[in-house]
């Protein structure tokens, strides 16, 4: 068979204030072929779907589109054009039904009329998921289906648009093995039709049963792509986290305590996390390692009691405590530095006095509900000095303060609070390069203290930088426990990726 | 120094203590300068504005009820959330409260407690509703505003109680002269808003209002018990309330179920007016005193220029845009708010 290129890619670059997110990346898909991209978190593989789907505009390079140069300007150019895309989140609306949710936005609208004519619709919709061998009734309200039959909305929705090119971003994160393979079905029936599939996913093993193609990116840089009945999912690995020796720092060997001063038993919740176990101990720095997903944050905030468990205990220096809100974890001094400091860290709109006392206000007043504000202001002097929070004085608006500053903020707060177990989600996002190794230091020298951290990362030099033990999740369950000096990309990976099915 | 910690404060950079002062304070020295520039104008319109005898019994007078529940709601306000319920509440409690005194041979300290205890659990209720049962405020409050009219209407089977004359120095609540030519009603509304002020900036309840109005979420996080502090907050604006009707009724001579609807939103005008955000996070009890005045102002003065009551209605509304959205201007040029 001959094959047609549809799409191809070159010299694709993309830059956001600070970073570069895309750099020369290529990639090119055929007729009738499944072209997977793969990548660890932050790699640039949504940053390229969004460049393809009209959402991004790229600063440089080609896009070349059945023969044509084609500018995709907005997600409406890529539609006309051809391009749809599936995204992770389904958009769909579940109060209408699926043929009206298929052709939202696309009712008829000749001049005249004034009613819509559902009919009509519903027979488009059948003739549609007739072709595609769905069975779905078009006349069903999204939200009574399941999450898989949601998807096979999106993906008739996606090819109503007649177009050529349909990219699935993670279709099978939220799907049971069967769904995926009924998935896995309709993605046959779209190659035999001539599609081209950009196929998106972190579980790498089902690379091998779906796609023809592999292109592994890696820091915002095209690194190789590959024919997958030639490779394997070691070497797919070894491309995706290959990176310079020089990044490769380890901490300084510490001496460790053997004192355990957390110990959590079997928790589970809900949703994901299913019967996770460690133990921290005393000035240590414990990794957790993970894709996106795997249940790292929502592990924290089930530990902390912003989320309930539905099993699980929790030990503090032998003794078990019972922790159902944050109050309660404050209390037995857990402190926890969300991923999102804006919106789960601080008061943007108060000074920084305010929000380095918010965990300790009792402390500072008196019997009768009364503020002392003479101590308080000099015990946040004392922590600006001490942390070097770069600021005029204690009464900026925390605003106002950048990225790195502002974690120092919410650092100060738990110490004042007197926490002795922190937990850091993503310390250092967002938080541009200089100031990340001043994070860095601080955490080291916090440990050193007698402090016990507990340090969530999706960057993995970050993850083998800082922790002395690393934790890796994958699905809500706790894949390994590694030493640091047992422990390098690959090793991580692989319990990354340690999938149930 | 202390008042670095109890004053939201701005970055201030050079400049006397003086500039420092006006450039922080800049909403509330606008709202102050807005309310002397109408009063002067009612003034150069027509003298008799200005006689104390109007200033006090007219303007200030007028000011009490609503002034009370407005400085009540400016708790509930900050920290995000809004009271529907004050105006109806304000009904309830003052039938509840001549019913009681007429009842229990109650006197006046007996009818204020009694006016503070209903009008505290009404706020409480409204706390639990939104904090045990996650209502949304708005819809919370709007239920008991609802009930309470009702409840108002029932109990007092749709007639005014009048117990008042029955009470010695009932009518002296409001009226009477515990200092030389000023109402007692106006002290009241003073000494309500000074303690308001207290809890506001100097306790541990007034920093937690502040906090959970600027981010729910992260006060939550920092180990805050947020819905006991928010049951707490409703229950203060409720002893506002309480306060409000028993001055109500004491002005009036009666309880009257049918009178408090609309107080709500006149008090909630009053609040934004004096520069709170319904956002959350900021605002002060003085802006809302100043708020309450520049209203109370306005239909005052519009009255002596013999306008029509309808035309009050507008040109409030019109006053209501011109606060907030001169507010807004500033803001966004100060880089406060984009």
């Amino acid at each position: 068979m001959t094959t047609t290129q549809l799409l191809s890619l070159t010299g694709v670059s993309k830059e956001f204030p600070g970073v570069k997110a895309l750099n020369n990346v290529h990639f090119d898909l055929n007729k009738g072929e499944v072209h997977a991209i793969v990548g660890e978190n932050g790699a640039g593989k949504s940053t390229l779907m969004k460049i393809l789907s009209g959402i991004y505009k790229k600063d440089t390079g080609n896009i070349v589109y059945q023969g044509n140069n084609v500018n995709v300007s907005s997600p409406n150019e890529a539609q006309k054009l051809g391009i749809s895309i599936i995204h992770q989140e389904l958009n769909l609306m579940p109060d209408l039904t699926v043929a009206q949710n298929i052709f939202i936005g696309r009712e008829d609208r000749r001049k005249g009329r004034v009613f819509l004519d559902d009919s009509k619709l519903n027979k488009a919709a059948k003739d549609l998921l007739a072709e595609l061998e769905l069975v779905l009734d078009p006349k069903q309200k999204v939200g009574e289906l399941t999450i898989a039959k949601q998807q096979m909305v999106e993906i008739a929705k996606a090819v109503s648009y007649r177009g050529e090119v349909i990219i699935m971003d993670e279709p099978t994160s939220s799907l049971t093995p069967a769904e995926t393979d009924a998935l896995f079905k309709i993605i046959r029936t779209l190659k035999a039709a001539g599609k081209g599939v950009v196929y998106i996913s972190h579980r790498l093993e089902e690379l091998n049963k779906i796609t023809d193609r592999i292109t592994v990116l890696r820091d915002g840089e095209y690194v190789k792509t590959l024919n997958t009945p030639e490779t394997s999912i070691p070497e797919v690995i070894s491309l995706m986290v290959g990176r310079e020796v020089n990044q490769d720092q380890r901490p300084e060997v510490r001496p460790l305590s053997n004192e355990v001063v957390l110990r959590v038993e079997g928790i589970s919740d809900l949703n994901l996390l299913r019967d996770v176990s460690f133990d921290l101990r005393k000035g240590e720095i414990l990794g957790f390692a993970g894709l996106m997903g795997a249940g790292r944050t929502e592990l924290a905030r089930s530990l902390i009691g912003a989320d309930p468990k539905t099993a699980g205990k929790i030990y503090l220096n032998g003794k078990e405590v019972k922790i159902k809100s944050p109050s309660d974890a404050v209390k037995v001094g857990i402190g926890y530095l969300s991923e999102d400091r804006k919106k789960y860290g601080l008061l943007l709109i108060q000074n920084i006095t305010f929000n380095v006392i918010l965990s300790s206000i009792p402390a500072f007043s008196n019997r009768l509900g009364f503020l002392k504000t003479k101590p308080a202001g000099s015990i946040v002097r004392d922590a600006i000095k001490q942390l070097s929070i770069r600021t005029p004085s204690e009464n900026q608006y925390v605003k106002n303060l950048s990225g790195g500053n502002q974690q120092k903020v919410v650092i100060a707060k738990w110490l004042t609070r007197d926490c002795n177990i922190l937990i850091f989600d993503e310390p250092t996002r967002g938080i541009d390069v200089g100031a990340k190794d001043e994070i860095y230091r601080l955490l080291t020298k916090l440990a050193s203290e007698g402090k016990s951290i507990i340090m969530i990362s999706s960057e993995l030099p970050e993850i083998l930088r800082m922790s002395d033990r690393i934790a890796v999740m994958c699905e809500g369950k706790l894949t390994g426990i590694i030493d640091n000096k047992d422990a390098d990309q690959n090793k991580i990976m692989q319990y990354a990726t340690k999938f149930r099915d | 120094m202390s008042k670095a910690v109890n004053e939201v404060e701005g970055e201030v950079v050079g400049g006397g203590r003086l500039r420092a002062f006006a450039k922080r304070e800049i909403g509330r020295v606008l709202a102050l300068g807005s309310l002397v520039v109408i009063f002067i104008f009612f003034t150069i319109m027509r003298p008799v504005f200005a006689s104390w005898e109007n200033v006090s019994g007219g303007i200030l007078m007028s000011t009490t009820v609503i002034g009370l529940l407005a400085i009540g709601t400016t708790f509930v306000i900050i920290t995000g959330g809004i009271d529907l319920s004050i105006g109806t509440a304000t009904a309830l409690v003052a039938i509840i409260v001549g019913k009681t005194v007429m009842a229990l041979n109650l006197g006046v300290i007996g009818g204020m407690v009694v006016g503070l205890i209903v009008g505290g659990l009404i706020g409480v209720i409204n706390g639990l509703l939104i904090t045990l049962l996650k209502l949304p405020p708005f819809i919370a409050t709007l239920a008991t505003m609802k009930a309470a009219q009702g409840l108002a209407l029932i109990i007092s089977d749709l007639k005014p109680v009048l117990f008042t004359t029955d009470v010695k120095g009932w009518d002296s609540i409001a009226q009477g002269n515990l200092i030389p030519n000023v109402p007692n009603g106006v002290l009241i509304l003073f000494v309500g808003a000074v303690i308001a002020a207290i809890i506001l900036n100097k306790t541990v309840l007034g920093r937690y209002t502040f906090a959970i109005g600027s981010n729910e979420a992260a006060t939550k996080l920092s180990g805050v018990k947020v819905n006991n502090w928010l049951v707490a907050i409703y229950g203060l604006g409720g002893l506002y309330i309480g306060m409000a009707a028993v001055v109500l009724t004491s002005r009036l001579g009666s309880a009257r179920p049918d009178l408090g609807l609309g107080y709500e939103l006149e008090a909630i005008a009053a609040v934004i007016i004096g520069g709170t955000s319904l956002l959350g996070g900021k605002g002060t009890i003085s802006g809302t005193v100043i708020g309450a005045l520049i209203m109370a102002v306005l239909v005052n003065g519009l009255r002596i220029l013999e306008l029509q009551q309808e035309w009050q209605y507008v040109i409030t509304g019109i006053v209501i845009v011109l606060a907030v959205w001169g507010d807004n201007v500033r803001r966004r040029r100060a880089g406060e708010i984009s």
